[in-house]
C-alpha cells in the first residue's frame, strides 16, 4: 500500500510509541510499588484497614523513660503528644536518636499499637524536626 | 571588617564590568571587524579578578577568624585547624556560590582565549549567553545570599562548621563538583551560540567536545568523591544511597555521558544535530537543577543544614526563564534538515543512539523518583519518599541489555557491512563466557541471580576491552585509547559493583563491654572503651577484635566523638581493607545505656569502585591533553 520507506517510518513510530508507554507502565508501576509513605502516630491510630506487608514511615518524638535496650534489639514510643505507637527495632542506630528528640522510623505496622521497624533515619542536623512538628507545637 | 567590605564592593564592580560587557559585545558583534575587541578581553579578565580577590577576601576572613561577617562567625570557630578554616569558606551556602560565580567566569574567560579558532560572531555570542548567567548569578549572590554581610556587635566567638563537613574529602569535594557543573555552562552557552549562528557542524563539534570532556572529568570524580565522604564520614558504608542529593548530582553526570558519545556522530557523520544541543542544553538545566535542589533545602536529605525560601525561589524564577529562554532559541533556530545521511541499522551510530536512549532512560528514573515526593507533597500534602528499591528494580536489570551493546558497539564501524559478521562473532563469544561461568548460578543462592548476571557481562565487557588494549599496544591499531581506558574503568565498576552484592556481609547488634558476637566464619569481641580529649572534640574510642576461622586477628576502633562548636555526636568509622576488601565498623551508644549499637561489614571491592571511577575520569583527562 505505501512505499517502502513510509512503512519503515511508520514502524519505526509504532516501536517508538509502544516503548514508549512500556517505559511509562514500567516506572510508574514501580513508583506505586516502592512508595514509602509518611504518618504521624494519630494518623497511624486512625488507620482501619491494615497493609500489613506495606512498608510506612513514621515521625514524632522519642517519649521520654522509654528507650529500652537488650542484645538483639532495642523498643521505644514515639509520641505526637496526642497519641503513642510502641515500636522495636534492630539495627544500626543513628547517634542523634535519643529520648525527647525526634525521629523517623521506617518499618511495617503489626496493628495500631505496635510497630517493628527495620531503619531508623540518621538526621546529620541537630536542629532536625520531623516534617509534622512544627504544626503540633502551634497545637499546643 | 574591611577587607569584607572590599570584598562585597569587588563583587558589585564586577557586576558593573559584566553589564558593560554585554554593552561591548553587542557593538563588537555588530561590527564589521574580524577579531573581537581587545577590550572585551580586559573586561572578561577584570570580572575574572574581582571575584577571584573578592573569594580571596572571603577565605582570609575566615582564616583571620572575623567574625564580624555573619557567614564566617556561622560556619567557623577560632580552634578549628587552618586547613578546615579555609576549606569553610565553601562549606556553606554562601561561600559555595561565590566559588560556583568564580569558576563561571573562570570558564568564560578561558573559553574566551581558548577558541580563537572559531566564529568570531559564536565566540562573542557564547561569552555573551555565559554573561548572562554570570549577571544571575551575581544579583542572586548580592541580593539573596551576601556572604560579606557583617554582623554587629562582632561576637568573641563563632559557632564553628559542622564536624562532618570537617573533612578532607569533603573539603575538595565541592570545588571539583562544581568545575564539572559549571563547566557544561560553556556547552550551553555555545550550543546556543551556535544554534543561533548556524554553525552546528563538524568543527563545532570537534572544538565543544573538550569542554563536554572537561566538565564530564569533573563531574565523575566530584561524585566520587562525595560518595567516598559519604562511606566513610557520615558511617552509612555504602557507596550509593540513592539520595535525592546524590540523584541531583547522576542526573547531569548521565546526560554529559550522552552527550559525550553523540557529539562523536556529530563530528564524524553530520547527523543528529538537534538531538546533541537538547542534550547541551539538559546538562546546564539540570546542573542548575541540582544547586536549585540542594540549595533550596526542598530535598530532605543531609544537605539541608540551612535552608531559606527565597534563595530557592529566585533560582527557581532564573533557571526557569534560562530553560525556557533557550527553548525559544531552539525553536527559531533549529537547525534545518540537511539532506537526510543514509543510516545504517548496523554501525557504530545505532549503537551511540541506543547509548543515548539507555542514558535517558536512567535519566528519566532517576528525575522521577528523585522529584515525585515533592510533587506529591505539592499536589495532596502527602509525604512520602521513594527508596531504594525503586530504583534499583527499575535499573539493574536494564543494565543487562546495556552491558551486551556496550560490549559490541565500539566495535562496530561507521559505514561499514562487514559489522553484521563482527556482532556474530561477540555473541559468540558471549555465548562462551556465559557457559563457561554458568556453574556460578548453581553454586550461589537466587536472590544473586541479577547480581551474577551483571558480573558475567561485565567480564565479557572487560575482556572485549582488553582485547581492545592488545590491538592497541601490540598490533598498534589505530584506536581510541581514552575511550578504551574510560570504559575500562566503566567494566571495573560494574564488576566491583556486582562482587561487593553478591559477597559483602552486613550485621546490626548491640553489645555491652566484654560482650562477643559470633556470626558466619567470624566472632567479634568488643574488648573495651577508653576516652580520649581533642583539640576540638572528645572522643570516647571502641576496641574490637575481629577473629575468623583461622584465628587471624584484625583490631578495629570506631569512635564517638562529641563536639563543642556546634553541638554535635558524630560516629567515626574505622575501615581496615585490603585489596579486596573492607572491614567497617561503627558504633553508637544508646541513650547513655550501657550497650553500644554496633554495626560492622565486611564489603567488597570497594577500594575498586573508588578506583574505578578515577580511571574513567584519567581516560577522558588523556583526550584533553592528546588535543
Amino acid at each position: 500500500m505505501f512505499g517502502k520507506k513510509v512503512n519503515s517510518r511508520i514502524l519505526f513510530i509504532c516501536l517508538l510509541l509502544f516503548s514508549l508507554i512500556l517505559t511509562t507502565y514500567i516506572i510508574f508501576k514501580a513508583l506505586e510499588e516502592n512508595v514509602v509513605y509518611f504518618k504521624s502516630p494519630s494518623e497511624v491510630k486512625n488507620i482501619s484497614e491494615l497493609e500489613i506487608k506495606k512498608k510506612i514511615r513514621i515521625g514524632g518524638m522519642v517519649k521520654n523513660n522509654s528507650i529500652k535496650s537488650y542484645s538483639d534489639y532495642i523498643s521505644f514510643t514515639i509520641t505526637d503528644f496526642k497519641n503513642e505507637i510502641n515500636v522495636t527495632y534492630s539495627g544500626s542506630i543513628p547517634n542523634l536518636f535519643s529520648e525527647g528528640k525526634g525521629v523517623v522510623a521506617e518499618g511495617i505496622l503489626r496493628d495500631n499499637n505496635y510497630f517493628i521497624a527495620s531503619k531508623i533515619l540518621a538526621k546529620h542536623d541537630e536542629n532536625y524536626m520531623p516534617p509534622n512538628d512544627n504544626n503540633l507545637n502551634n497545637n499546643k | 571588617m574591611i577587607l569584607g567590605q572590599i570584598g562585597f564592593l569587588l563583587l558589585v564592580s564586577s557586576l558593573i564590568f559584566s553589564i558593560y560587557l554585554i554593552y561591548l559585545i553587542y557593538f563588537n558583534y555588530k561590527s564589521v571587524s574580524d577579531i573581537i575587541s581587545i577590550k572585551i578581553y580586559t573586561f572578561t579578565f577584570l570580572q575574572l579578578i574581582t571575584i577571584l580577590f573578592s573569594f580571596f577576601f572571603l577565605i582570609f576572613s575566615f582564616v583571620n577568624s572575623d567574625f564580624s561577617l555573619v557567614s564566617v562567625y556561622q560556619n567557623s570557630h577560632t580552634t578549628k585547624p587552618l586547613f578546615y578554616k579555609i576549606s569553610g569558606t565553601w562549606g556553606n551556602h554562601e561561600g559555595s556560590l561565590l566559588l560556583w560565580l568564580l569558576v563561571l567566569s573562570l570558564f568564560s574567560f578561558f573559553f574566551l582565549i581558548q577558541s580563537r579558532n572559531d566564529l568570531k560572531k559564536y565566540r562573542l555570542l557564547t561569552i555573551l549567553f555565559q554573561n548572562l548567567i554570570i549577571i544571575g548569578f551575581l544579583v542572586f549572590i548580592i541580593k539573596t545570599s551576601n556572604p560579606f554581610l557583617s554582623l554587629y556587635p562582632v561576637p568573641l566567638e563563632g559557632l564553628g562548621l559542622n564536624p562532618i563537613l570537617q573533612d578532607p574529602a569533603l573539603a575538595i569535594h565541592p570545588p571539583i563538583l562544581y568545575l564539572g557543573y559549571v563547566g557544561s555552562s560553556i556547552v550551553f552557552s555555545s550550543a546556543l551560540a551556535a544554534m543561533i549562528e548556524k554553525y552546528v557542524n563538524k568543527i563545532w563539534a570537534s572544538s565543544i567536545k573538550i569542554w563536554i570532556m572537561i566538565s564530564w572529568i569533573f563531574l565523575t570524580i566530584g561524585i566520587m568523591l562525595g560518595s567516598f565522604w559519604a562511606y566513610y564520614e557520615l558511617g552509612w558504608g555504602g557507596f550509593w544511597f540513592w539520595d535525592p542529593v546524590e540523584n541531583v548530582s547522576l542526573m547531569p553526570w548521565l546526560t554529559l555521558t550522552a552527550l559525550l558519545h553523540s557529539i562523536i556522530i556529530l563530528e564524524k557523520r553530520e547527523t543528529f544535530h538537534s538531538w546533541t544541543l537538547i542534550l547541551a542544553i539538559i546538562s546546564f538545566t539540570l546542573s542548575m537543577n541540582g544547586t536549585f535542589l540542594v540549595r533550596s533545602g526542598i530535598l530532605n536529605s543531609i544537605h539541608t543544614f540551612a535552608n531559606d525560601p527565597a534563595r530557592g525561589l529566585y533560582i527557581l524564577i532564573f533557571l526557569s526563564i534560562l530553560a525556557f529562554f533557550s527553548l525559544i532559541i531552539f525553536y527559531l533556530f533549529q537547525p534545518e534538515k540537511k539532506e537526510t545521511t543514509r543510516f545504517f541499522l548496523f554501525s557504530r551510530e545505532t549503537s551511540i543512539l541506543i547509548n543515548n536512549w539507555f542514558m535517558i532512560f536512567f535519566l528519566v528514573v532517576v528525575l522521577i523518583g528523585t522529584i515525585y515526593p515533592l510533587i506529591l507533597e505539592i499536589l495532596n500534602n502527602s509525604k512520602i519518599s521513594v527508596g531504594p528499591p525503586f530504583f534499583n528494580i527499575l535499573i539493574i536489570p536494564f543494565l543487562i541489555p546495556f552491558l551486551i551493546f556496550m560490549s559490541i558497539g565500539p566495535r562496530m564501524n561507521w559505514i561499514n557491512t562487514e559489522n553484521k559478521s563482527i556482532i556474530k562473532k561477540k555473541l559468540l563469544h558471549l555465548l562462551v563466557i556465559i557457559i563457561i561461568f554458568s556453574p556460578m548460578f548453581f553454586y550461589f543462592d537466587k536472590k544473586n541471580i541479577l547480581s551474577l548476571s551483571i558480573f558475567i557481562l561485565g567480564i565479557f565487557l572487560l575482556l572485549s576491552l582488553l582485547n581492545e588494549l592488545k590491538e592497541f599496544f601490540i598490533k598498534s591499531k589505530i584506536r581510541n585509547i581514552s575511550k578504551i581506558i574510560s570504559h575500562l574503568g566503566f567494566a571495573i565498576l560494574i564488576i566491583s559493583i556486582s562482587l561487593n552484592n553478591i559477597f559483602s556481609i552486613e550485621i546490626d547488634t548491640n553489645l555491652k563491654v566484654g560482650d562477643s558476637y559470633k556470626f558466619k566464619k567470624y566472632e567479634l569481641v568488643f574488648q573495651n572503651i577508653s576516652g580520649k580529649v581533642e583539640k576540638n572534640y572528645n572522643s570516647v574510642i571502641g576496641k574490637f577484635i575481629l577473629k575468623d576461622i583461622k584465628n587471624d586477628i584484625i583490631y578495629l576502633n570506631p569512635e564517638i566523638r562529641i563536639y563543642e562548636n556546634p553541638p554535635m555526636i558524630t560516629s567515626e568509622a574505622s575501615i581496615k581493607n585490603n585489596f579486596f576488601y573492607d572491614n567497617y565498623i561503627t558504633m553508637s551508644n544508646i541513650q547513655g545505656g550501657e550497650y553500644y549499637n554496633i554495626r560492622f561489614q565486611k564489603k567488597f571491592m570497594m577500594l575498586w569502585i573508588w578506583i574505578s571511577a578515577l580511571v574513567m575520569a584519567f581516560g577522558g583527562l588523556l583526550r584533553v591533553f592528546k588535543k
